[in-house]
């Protein structure tokens, strides 16, 4: 007869294996290693709390520790591999296989690691494709996460940076697995529960606050005059022309920069209230201004910031806050809101092809996708209607057909060359070399061209939309491509004429004069301007402070 | 470094009296242009010295574009590039111009 029990049998194994180094729920920083040893088993997948930004840095180096002799084999299942740490397990054959999405600061380890077949991969995922494995067929038997304070039973306070936490532990914890969260403090009564403590199986006080990377901090000094320009481009010729009102912005400067024109030039074009107003967004510092002006409705964050605490426990109008009072942030949640709910995306890419496909691979780094391909994609499965949704599907439909559905406004911003002169178009994109090398089933894209909707560089718009085929869309492109080898080699009558359909939108076409590109439009021109535009509230980390 | 000069023509004399004007500085990804009225009719010359080696086609192209889109006949143009972006390069050309053209 089958025996319908073995996760729970397997789990009580393992938990009464462990319950010589704890106390209760409460496991000392020195027996954190030990207890690690008899929870986890080779062959098991291991979720190691590395969100985009908090990590569950304590427990990654204990994990690192074990002999690779009694524990191997691990298949690591976390959304973010940032760490030298997370990359240790792998080049000490404690782990083999690996599932993740994002990997920032280790793109450049884990490509020589896979080179080097120390890493099986199996897939680079987008945030909710990987959380949503975690309930089909990546479920972890074990997760290690990190959290600011719990009590003795295990409640757990996650503090602004919820980011992944529920997601994993809800995961976990209903099928049979282990739960361990490092703390930065054991304390009587946490401010919120985030994970009720019947959740958590082992919290461990670390020796030292876990690490958060502040990710979404631009400097306003570092804005420059191109990026102005094609903010100016994008808020007359995208943001006036749809009205978006719910959005998501990425992190680069070209959006930090219309972040900082909307007091500015968007108030000079009437566009306050009629755009903008709602968004799923991380707590960008460039976003202060406009909120302060009154902008903004509501924010939802897929985590936190440094330095924004303060502020945002003032404002809790504006961003989700628990009754203790912080803030509140949740990954999934937040990735479900920018694909569903939300008009555009808009941000920026490194490399973009003749058909409008992007990527951040380069051939030595592999950045993984974060949440970029669900923002920056049509959801099919959407329903509800709203002006600029509707508009979108009616330009991309030409006005045929009785049942013209909406289209999400993709929107990549891109100055034509990227960092030491290298071009951002390209007639190949470096990921399909990369896929080629390292034998990938599937390049790693991060947009698809068809769900590009529009492409902003400092020569114009290219709208997408209104291409009806291959074609267009390359001209369209190369007549947005500026002095890069691909923008060099446009047909210039097509391109012409692609102007002449509305297709290419350059900025006299606009009404906007490149003359009036400059700094004095920024409603904030250094982080000292953010701090005083937030009446004191923000504390920037010590990196962007020069005072 | 490498140093060049490009000639065109114009459609026209730049129009205004401004004899000289200085725009843009010398910093990285940025440059600085110095622009004389000291040629004749619709000749335009542009000395270009850059830290950037290799780029010669596209400044020709930048400046083939930029005196169409502009009329900048009878000026000499002395740039010096720290790794300016084609499109830094035509905004501080356009910059230039427009202060020449108004000044007194």
């Amino acid at each position: 007869m089958r025996d319908w029990t073995r996760q729970k049998t397997e789990r009580a194994t393992r938990m009464d294996a462990a319950a010589p180094f704890a106390d209760g729920k409460v496991v000392a920083a020195d027996n954190a290693t030990d207890m690690l040893r008899r929870v986890i088993k080779s062959g098991d997948r291991v979720c190691l709390e590395g969100d985009n930004q908090k990590q569950a840095d304590f427990l990654a180096s204990c994990l690192a520790q074990v002999d690779p002799a009694d524990i191997h084999d691990l298949h690591i299942v976390q959304s973010g591999l940032v760490l030298p740490e997370h990359l240790d397990l792998f080049r000490l054959g404690i782990a083999k296989k690996l599932d993740f999405s994002y990997s920032g600061p280790q793109s450049g380890a884990i490509a020589r690691a896979l080179d080097q077949g120390k890493i099986e991969l199996g897939a680079i995922h987008t945030y909710i494709e990987l959380f949503a494995r975690y309930y089909v067929d990546l479920t972890p038997n074990v997760a290690l996460i990190a959290g600011v304070c719990a009590d003795r039973d295990g409640n757990l306070y996650t503090g602004p940076n919820t980011e992944d936490t529920p997601t994993i532990v809800e995961a976990t914890a209903y099928k049979s697995g282990v739960v361990i969260a490092q703390v930065n403090k054991i304390v009587d009564k946490v401010p919120r529960v985030d994970i009720p403590g019947d959740q958590i199986d082992f919290v461990v006080e670390a020796p030292r606050p876990f690490y958060v990377e502040p990710l979404f901090t631009r400097d306003p000094g570092a804005v420059t005059d191109s990026q102005i320009l094609m903010a100016m481009i994008a808020l007359k010729g995208i943001y006036a022309e749809y009205r978006p009102k719910r959005l998501n912005h990425g992190i680069g400067f070209a959006t930090a920069a219309i972040e900082l024109l909307l007091p500015t030039y968007g108030e000079k074009l009437g566009l306050r209230g009629e755009v903008a107003t709602h968004w799923a967004l991380n707590p960008h510092p460039t976003l202060i201004p406009a909120i302060e002006s009154g902008w903004v409705e509501q924010i939802h964050c897929f985590g936190s910031e440094v330095g924004m605490d303060r502020y945002m426990s003032a404002r809790p109008d504006v961003y989700f806050t628990g009754k203790d009072g912080t803030l509140r942030s949740n990954r999934l949640m937040c990735q479900n809101a920018g694909l569903y709910a939300c008009d555009m995306f808009i941000g920026s890419t490194l490399q973009i092809d003749l058909a409008g496909n992007s990527s951040t691979v380069t051939p030595d780094r592999i950045a993984g996708f974060g949440g970029a391909p669900n923002m920056g994609s049509d959801a099919h499965g959407r329903r509800h209607v709203s002006d600029a949704w509707l508009k979108a599907g009616r330009e991309a439909a030409g006005g045929a057909g009785p049942l013209v559905r909406g289209r999400k406004l993709v929107v990549q911003m891109v100055e034509t060359f990227g960092e030491g002169m290298k071009p951002a178009f390209v007639e190949e994109l470096d990921s399909l070399a990369l896929a080629r090398k390292l034998n990938m089933e599937l390049a790693p894209v991060m947009i698809f061209g068809d769900d590009v909707t529009h492409i902003v560089t400092e020569e114009g718009i290219a709208n997408l939309l209104l291409c009806r085929n291959a074609d267009d869309v390359e001209q369209a492109i190369r007549g947005v491509a500026g002095y890069t080898p691909v923008g060099m080699a446009r047909d210039r009558a097509k391109v012409e004429a692609l102007r002449q359909r509305g297709v290419i939108r350059r900025p006299e076409d606009l009404g906007v004069d490149p003359m009036e590109a400059n700094r004095n439009l920024l409603a904030a021109r250094s982080i000292r301007d953010l701090v005083t535009w937030s009446d004191g509230l923000y504390s920037p980390p010590s990196k962007f402070r020069n005072w | 470094m490498e140093t060049f000069t490009i000639r065109a023509r114009a459609r026209a004399p730049l129009p205004g009296t401004g004899r000289q004007a200085i725009v843009g500085v010398v910093a990285s990804g940025n440059l600085e242009i110095l622009l004389e009225r000291s040629e004749t009719d619709n000749d335009v010359v542009v000395d270009v010295a850059t830290s950037a080696r290799g780029f010669r086609a596209v400044w020709e192209a930048v400046v083939a574009d930029f005196v169409t889109r502009s009329s900048p006949g009878g000026v000499r143009f002395s740039i010096h590039d720290n790794g300016a972006r084609p499109d830094t390069v035509t905004l501080r050309l356009l910059q230039g111009v427009k202060l020449l053209e108004t000044q007194p």
